[in-house]
């Protein structure tokens, strides 16, 4: 019982307060939704804690019973080790462990951020580009009316935004000039597009301000477990 | 007005020494003297006002003039305006910053509370600087309701009114009509296929944490979904991007086993912390998904350019897909490579969808409502604004103004 009531109190006392806040510029609302801003930052530092361990758990496990491809295990707890004591302690700091920050040119940890984390988090954004194309190719099959007019426009828009839509109709004469490629392209994207977004950020909107009061006042228990 | 108000600045100090008569001789000196210097050059900004800007929490003062003749924007005779302020009318006046060409307002932030402060509008120009009539004073004061705010108020009244409404019609026994939503019906099928195939079952809440509202209705559908999954015994895993959402996506997921009678199934080491940083997460699922083969992959939260990379690495390992976001540039992505996709408002009714309850169904219609209110302003305003173009009604223009300013959070103050 105690475990639901206490955190649907304080949902619902945070809520409304910040809800008031919002209209309130007088002290001490006007500060209100900066500093639980705040509060929830501290939380979620020691949160990270928490995280942490959990990792260190789970890995730690899987390697102490040897399961299955156990080694990538090994990697992760290694590397995160490694980069943690390298962080808190500024081993190969220029300046030493007083002299200059973490993140100093030519420190150990900048070399960890700059030739490792940087290079795998690239290689995965890189990986991007492949599913771009696999996911457009069974966008784009014309299979039926819509998913036709969609590749239409999806190869408006890509020879829009190249050279090569205006090398293309740029023959065309100013007169016709709505009829060249990369005006079609701007067209479809700032009115077609713009009035298709706005119409989901107005559902958005209301969305989440109908979530929002559905927690604040208790409708919505789901995140406790409950209905 | 004082004297000490239509003295120019730095000039008041000899005015104070000399008897009233000859102040009043100086007084006229000066001033024909400042009328021959620059008639030939720029006036200085009439109708200096300072007042409090009203709807704040006080420390600011707005400071408005009417604009020279001369000033006819960027490129013109006048450089910009020099905004000169002092606790004395008498001065010294020192400059607090600076207006640009064509610009009639100035908000100085840079004050205390309940303490008087005293302007002059300087212009710039070619022909040299010409400092205003003395305003003021102008005392800043904190505000207790912002007034600027009026028209989300009353959005956010009517929103709950409706939700209200429709909670009290629904309990009172009228049915509803919600629209069937493919991707929330297909979550039961979904679950069922992974116990048949003895595949787990992959839920990615997003990568932000538990202040995105996204993030908290992903959690509500993991809720749903941990009940069904509990009932139909299979294996629920819930790979995190914080350490925040694990903690609350393991007190959902243990609720949920609880209520659907399963307690002892509940395994806490399926929903677990990867990394806050957005590849390396996306690194620590995609390996999840392809050594593990998850049957079905629920992605419900706010994503980024994550969100390609995960659903595409489920279509390739023939995993049934459902997605939400309520990022509008991630939908494309996900309707593409997803076997259904909640769009933005779907995606926040889903819990709602989901339960069944009265009271949930209720916030879905009155959710409904307001968005038919939106529909029909935009409309109106649409045609208001159009007829008062060709009409030349000012009359017109003004509601029109007044329906768009309505569901703006900018307000002019």
């Amino acid at each position: 019982m105690t475990r639901r009531t206490i955190p649907l109190f304080i949902t619902a006392f945070v809520g409304f307060v910040l809800v008031i806040a919002y209209f309130i510029p007088h002290p001490p609302f006007d500060s209100l939704r900066e500093d639980f801003s705040i509060f929830f930052d501290i939380i979620a530092s020691v949160a990270f804690i928490l995280g942490a361990g959990n990792l260190i758990k789970m890995h730690g496990n899987r390697i102490s019973r040897r399961e299955e491809k156990w080694g990538y295990s090994v990697v992760t707890v290694v590397g995160f080790l490694a980069v943690l004591v390298v962080g808190l302690t500024k081993l190969g700091n220029p300046g030493g462990f007083r002299g200059s920050s973490v993140t100093a040119e030519g420190s150990w940890f900048q070399y960890a951020y700059e030739y490792v984390f940087r290079p795998c988090s690239a290689t995965m954004f890189g990986l991007l580009a492949f599913y771009v194309a696999s996911a457009s190719f069974r966008a784009f099959r014309a299979k039926n009316l819509e998913a036709t007019i969609l590749l239409l426009v999806a190869f408006i828009i890509l020879l829009g935004r190249t050279f090569v839509g205006a090398m293309l109709t740029s023959w065309i004469p100013d007169s016709l000039g709505f009829l060249r490629i990369p005006y079609l392209a701007e067209k479809i994207m700032t009115v077609l597009n713009f009035a298709g977004n706005r119409a989901i950020m107005i559902g958005i909107a209301l969305g989440i301000v109908s979530t929002s009061l559905k927690v604040i006042v208790g409708i919505d228990r789901s995140y406790l477990g409950s209905d | 007005m004082t004297l000490h108000d239509a003295v120019p600045p730095g000039r008041s100090g000899p005015l104070h020494r000399l008897p009233t008569s000859a102040a009043v001789l100086a007084l006229a000196y000066w001033t024909a003297l400042g009328v021959l210097a620059t008639a030939s050059a720029q006036s200085p900004p009439q109708s200096v006002i300072a007042r409090d800007t009203p709807s704040d929490r006080g420390e600011n003062i707005t400071v408005a003039w009417q604009l020279p003749p001369e000033d006819t924007g960027a490129g013109g005779p006048v450089l910009g305006y020099r905004i000169l302020r002092s606790l004395s009318p008498a001065g010294p006046f020192e400059a607090v910053g600076q207006a640009s060409p064509g610009a009639a307002r100035y908000n100085d932030s840079n004050v205390e509370n309940h303490r008087p402060y005293y302007y002059q509008v300087v212009t710039l120009g070619a022909g040299g600087e010409v400092p205003s009539m003395t305003s003021g004073p102008g005392i800043a004061r904190p505000q207790w309701i912002n007034t600027n705010q009026w028209n989300v108020f009353v959005i956010l009244l009517l929103l709950l009114g409706f939700n209200i409404y429709f909670i009290e019609s629904i309990k009172a026994g009228r049915k509803p009509f919600i629209r069937r939503i493919a991707g929330l019906e297909a979550v039961a099928e979904a679950v069922g296929r992974a116990t048949e195939m003895g595949r787990p079952i992959l839920f990615v809440p997003g990568i932000q944490d538990m202040n995105d509202m996204q993030t908290v209705a992903g959690l509500t559908i993991l809720g749903h979904i941990a009940r069904t999954v509990a009932e139909y015994d299979s294996r629920l895993v819930v790979p995190t991007s914080r350490a925040l959402v694990m903690t609350t996506a393991r007190e959902t997921v243990r609720e949920a086993y609880l209520a659907a009678g399963r307690p002892d199934s509940y395994n806490e080491n399926t929903i677990y912390y990867i990394s806050d940083e957005q590849f390396a997460y996306v690194a620590g699922v995609n390996g999840y998904m392809v050594r593990e083969r998850p049957a079905t992959c629920f992605y419900m939260g706010a994503f980024f350019a994550e969100s390609l990379i995960l659903a595409e690495t489920g279509n390739s390992i023939d995993a049934i897909q459902v997605a939400g976001t309520a990022q509008p540039a991630q939908l494309p992505f996900f309707v593409a490579a997803c076997d259904y996709t909640l769009i933005g408002e779907e995606f926040f009714a889903a819990s709602a969808y989901l339960s069944g309850e009265p009271k949930q169904l209720g916030s879905i219609k009155g959710q409904d409502v307001g968005k038919l209110l939106g529909v029909v302003s935009i409309v109106a305003g649409v045609l208001i604004l159009t007829a008062a173009a060709f009409g030349h009604s000012e009359t017109l223009r003004q509601v029109g103004d007044f329906l768009r300013n309505f569901w703006s959070t900018e307000l002019a103050g």
